[in-house]
């Protein structure tokens, strides 16, 4: 199979991943991590059938909560932040920004559309959630955006004029 | 890829070899990934909903064959500008087939998406509903 543009890059940023300093929970939704690798292992020994271990094996739950997914790009001028977070309203995503950095919070709520049913399987995650990530340079809080389409949050960082200089200095010496 | 969906056409042609070939669709690929899905039942149906984001309603492939009901979700391939730095999300499709009871309507499946969420309205057929039988005299 062939390598897509995105994934290209994506393998280019699994190297680069010490770059950039994280906090708060982790792991939990990434594809490649330790924890996916070992339910995707869960999975090939169940072959996709329910199993009375799935609650136990699933990496949410291994650390107690659900994160949301997150991708961070950099060009000369932004960092440009995807958060993966389907299902939600707009108003119930808080993203803010202390230092260098940037929390994005919010609840995902069961609109209960079908409270007279029977659940037979419930696999998505309701409740609140919290993630934050260190940027490795300095952003311009207020020239922040952010838009929130097909489940996806983007929110687009401005580098300082600042951090722009100090790269073009590094960049000449 | 076009190996699979072969392989689930002659699924639905060959019953014997059926079950063989179910559980080797159902081995996760490389190519997609399985999303997680919420499933309820109610009295005039069941409803399905599945968590694929970065998926558009034009990403969305709903196939019934027999008493299968596979639904594809293609991500739009919407990437920012610049280096990717770090990431945690699958770059994979969505993939992830059902099957269905045999008192599903499978001429009546409405579906729509709203942020990444595929909601499917499932409903039972109006013969298999419960109904009061009345007694005569």
């Amino acid at each position: 199979m062939k390598l897509t543009k995105r994934q290209q890059q994506q393998k280019q940023g699994r190297e680069n991943r010490g770059a950039l300093a994280r906090s708060g929970q982790d792991q939990g939704q990434g594809f490649w991590g330790p924890l996916a690798e070992l339910a995707r292992l869960r999975n090939d020994i169940t072959g996709g059938f329910a199993s009375p271990f799935d609650d136990l094996l699933a990496p949410a739950s291994l650390l107690g909560g659900w994160t949301p997914a997150f991708d961070v790009y950099e060009d000369k001028d932004k960092f440009s932040v995807k958060v993966e977070l389907p299902g939600m309203k707009r108003e119930d995503i808080d993203i803010s920004l202390d230092g260098n950095t940037l929390t994005v919070s919010g609840e995902l709520k069961d609109e209960e559309e079908h409270k007279d049913s029977e659940t037979y399987r419930a696999e998505r995650f309701f409740g609140r959630f919290q993630r934050s990530i260190t940027l490795p340079q300095p952003v311009d809080p207020n020239r922040i955006t952010a838009t929130y389409k097909d489940g996806v949050l983007k929110i687009t960082l401005p580098k300082t004029e600042e951090s722009k200089r100090k790269q073009i200095e590094v960049k000449a010496s | 890829m076009n190996e699979t969906m072969g392989a689930q056409k002659a699924g639905g042609q060959s019953p014997a070899t059926q079950n063989r070939l179910v559980r080797e669709e159902n081995r996760p690929s490389r190519a997609f990934v399985t999303p997680p899905a919420n499933i309820a039942a109610g009295p005039d149906g069941y409803f399905i909903e599945l968590e694929m984001p970065g998926v558009n309603k034009d990403g969305i492939e709903i196939t019934v064959d027999g008493s299968e009901l596979t639904v594809i979700g293609r991500r739009q391939s919407d990437i920012p500008e610049g280096e990717l730095l770090y990431y945690e999300s699958t770059p994979a499709d969505f993939r992830r087939t059902f099957e269905l009871s045999a008192d599903v309507d499978t001429s009546k499946i409405e579906a729509h998406m709203e942020q990444g969420v595929l909601k499917l309205r499932l409903p039972r057929r109006e013969d298999f509903k419960p109904r009061k039988i009345p007694v005569a005299d």
